[in-house]
């Protein structure tokens, strides 16, 4: 091994480590910042609410979409959260087939993280169904109508690919829970705990022989999980890609958005990571050189980010469309050339300061980094979408589009729909990964004393 | 204590000192074991001789088994309703990719997840090692070895003699 399996302090117990991180759901140690968050996540769940029964009393009216942009807010957070979902299932699933260490100390809140994320992403094309109570009609069941849902359209991919990614997902974060949820159930001393750990570990009793099955079920999901993550954003840019529409018709599309997704979901893994070691004092395991990773990961990510960028206007440049081209120019200088360059000056700009060491090691910048790029990257899947929609091939057709009062309450309210399952969690679960840990610091004690 | 014992449990504080007294163990003749870590003990498959999980190969089923219902699925239903959307082929191949291989992996990593708890005979709430009075700590610093009573070789006192020769910081007998 490197220099890099030294990212834990090799001065603390295995059991020490099990104390402090069964202890935040046992013995919950920040009591008012969790009441505060949670009142601000359930005032915005409840604004979520409230938009929402208005939309379906009055109908999609209410936002601000019109022909041609029929498609805004709902499709654009659709693939926001949905990116934001994905650095979860990469850091735990890639991180582990290539054994990173530093994967450890972030997996288990980022796959929390992606869950929910990801139902965010999922209600979003209910939402903007016209009329939502016939969801079920995507899924193939014997109606009376004798009509099937029609798989050759993107669509119905869609619902395929996000249910899916959404149950791997959960299978995935509960496997990798069971042998934590054990540990925390032999810590429990409340009664309550007891029971509440005891049936979710299901029995585990770290025998040698389930740890074998479960060392195989677990590396061989993560396996199928990566390739799933590259599926369900190429799926989605492939509904963008599959259209005409100028700026939309291009093959950059499905990289370019995957990347975009890591690039948007590490930021929020760092927020979530620089957030929770000052919450709960877990300095000793998401270390400076977790962080510092983090920090390049981004800056990597974000680079490859901006070669999309390039490429995208090359594209435009190289096929000579004129409807390409007009795009193009639109971008730069149009109605809405304000969601470009305020995509590129929060993407890009800040990001920059990540190239020196001691920034990226210091939790205050990379939270204000990360902070710029999700809005970025929110700028940036608006303007994908809306100046490819508002000016198409007719002039004729040709409209604006403003957010209403209700695509933003839509869009805050998803943010409480995120954040309460999340602080939820955050109290139940052992938000980082217990046993993982204390390999790692087995391994790390091994390499000391072996030299 | 209990007529019924389920086996000897012995504690060691490395990972280093279960394999070597599984090692140890073996060696003595002693053939039904099995060991309680808090996180996977690399090699301890190997010294015990378990034989090797098969989860790959129901993962491998399910594999088939989601691809075959997506491919019949979407053929199903355009056999059954053909739609000519502008001259479009009825039964597209590359239309039918994601569906397909987004079912593959859900029935794959499904067919893992509960054959993994299956052949754990998961969940069973409870476990004789459980009784165990020091056997909380196996999920937090200690590893356990554990001797079946079923073990031709099983003989209450001589075990727990054995155990405490290998170099076990306690042991004790574990009621069935």
């Amino acid at each position: 091994m490197s220099e890099q399996s030294e990212i834990l302090p090799t001065r603390q117990s295995m059991g020490g480590i099990a104390e402090q991180l069964t202890g935040i759901p046992l013995h919950f140690p920040a009591d008012r910042r969790w009441v505060i968050a949670m009142t601000v996540a359930s005032a915005l769940l409840l604004l979520l609410i409230v938009s929402v029964v208005e939309l379906f009393t009055r109908g999609v009216g209410i936002w601000g979409i019109n022909i041609p942009v029929n498609w805004a807010f709902a499709i654009h957070n659709y693939v926001w959260w949905l990116g934001i979902g994905h650095a979860g299932t990469l850091i735990s699933a890639l991180l582990l087939l290539t054994g990173s260490e530093w994967r450890n100390s972030l997996n288990r809140f980022a796959e929390t993280m992606t869950l929910f994320a990801v139902v965010c992403a999922g209600i979003y094309p209910i939402l903007h169904l016209g009329r939502p109570w016939y969801v079920y009609w995507m899924l193939p069941y014997p109606a009376t109508m004798g009509v099937w849902p029609q798989f050759r359209s993107p669509l119905e991919w869609d619902i395929w690919a996000v249910l899916t990614y959404l149950t791997v997902s959960l299978a995935f974060w509960y496997t990798g829970l069971i042998p934590d949820l054990a540990a925390a159930r032999d810590r429990a001393t409340r009664r309550g705990w007891q029971i509440f750990f005891g049936v979710a570990a299901l029995g585990w009793r770290g025998s040698a022989r389930h740890w074998q099955r479960w060392q195989q079920a677990y590396r061989l999901t993560a396996g199928l999980a990566v390739p799933l993550v590259v599926s369900v954003h190429s799926e989605v840019s492939l509904l963008f890609a599959a259209g005409q529409i100028p700026g939309w018709h291009s093959t950059i599309f499905p990289p370019y958005f995957v990347l975009g997704a890591a690039f948007s979901g590490f930021a929020v893994v760092s927020i979530i990571a620089v957030s929770l070691r000052s919450w709960f004092g877990l300095k000793n395991l998401v270390t400076d050189d977790h962080l510092d990773v983090l920090g390049v990961v981004l800056l990597a990510t974000g680079l490859m980010t901006g070669y999309g960028y390039v490429f995208e206007v090359f594209d435009a440049i190289y096929s000579g469309e004129p409807h390409e081209i007009q795009t193009l120019v639109d971008r730069f200088a149009g109605a809405y050339a304000w969601t470009y360059w305020g995509a590129v000056i929060f993407n890009f700009i800040p990001l920059q300061a990540l190239w020196l060491r001691r920034v990226r090691r210091s939790g205050w910048m990379l939270l204000l980094i990360s902070a710029s790029v999700v809005v970025g990257m929110w700028l940036e899947r608006y303007m994908i979408l809306v100046t490819s929609l508002y000016r198409d091939f007719l002039v004729s057709s040709w409209s604006h589009f403003t957010p209403t009062f209700w695509d933003w309450s839509t869009y805050f309210g998803t943010i409480g729909l995120f954040l309460v399952p999340f602080l939820i969690a955050i109290r139940l679960v052992p938000m980082i990964s217990i046993f993982e840990s204390k390999e790692l610091l087995h391994e790390e004690k091994e390499e000391h004393q072996h030299g | 204590m209990a007529e019924q014992l389920y086996g000897a449990l012995a504690e060691f504080s490395t990972p280093e000192d279960l394999l070597a007294a599984t090692r140890k163990a073996r060696e003595a003749g002693y053939r039904y074991l099995d060991a309680f870590t808090p996180f996977p003990v690399e090699g301890l498959d190997r010294i015990s001789r378990f034989p090797r999980p098969t989860i790959s190969f129901i993962g491998l089923g399910g594999a088939i088994a989601g691809a075959g219902t997506a491919l019949a699925m979407q053929f199903f239903t355009n056999f059954d309703y053909p739609l000519n959307v502008g001259g479009r082929p009825i039964y597209p191949v590359s239309a039918f990719a994601v569906v397909t291989f987004e079912l593959t992996i859900l029935f794959s990593a499904l067919a893992m997840l509960f054959g993994m708890l299956w052949q754990n005979w998961l969940p069973r709430l409870s476990y004789p090692v459980f009784n165990g009075e020091r056997f909380h700590r196996a999920s937090k610093d200690r590893f356990f070895l554990c001797v079946s009573a079923e073990d031709a070789r099983f003989d209450a006192s001589e075990t727990l003699a054995f155990l405490n020769g290998i170099g076990a910081l306690s042991v004790e007998l574990v009621p069935e």
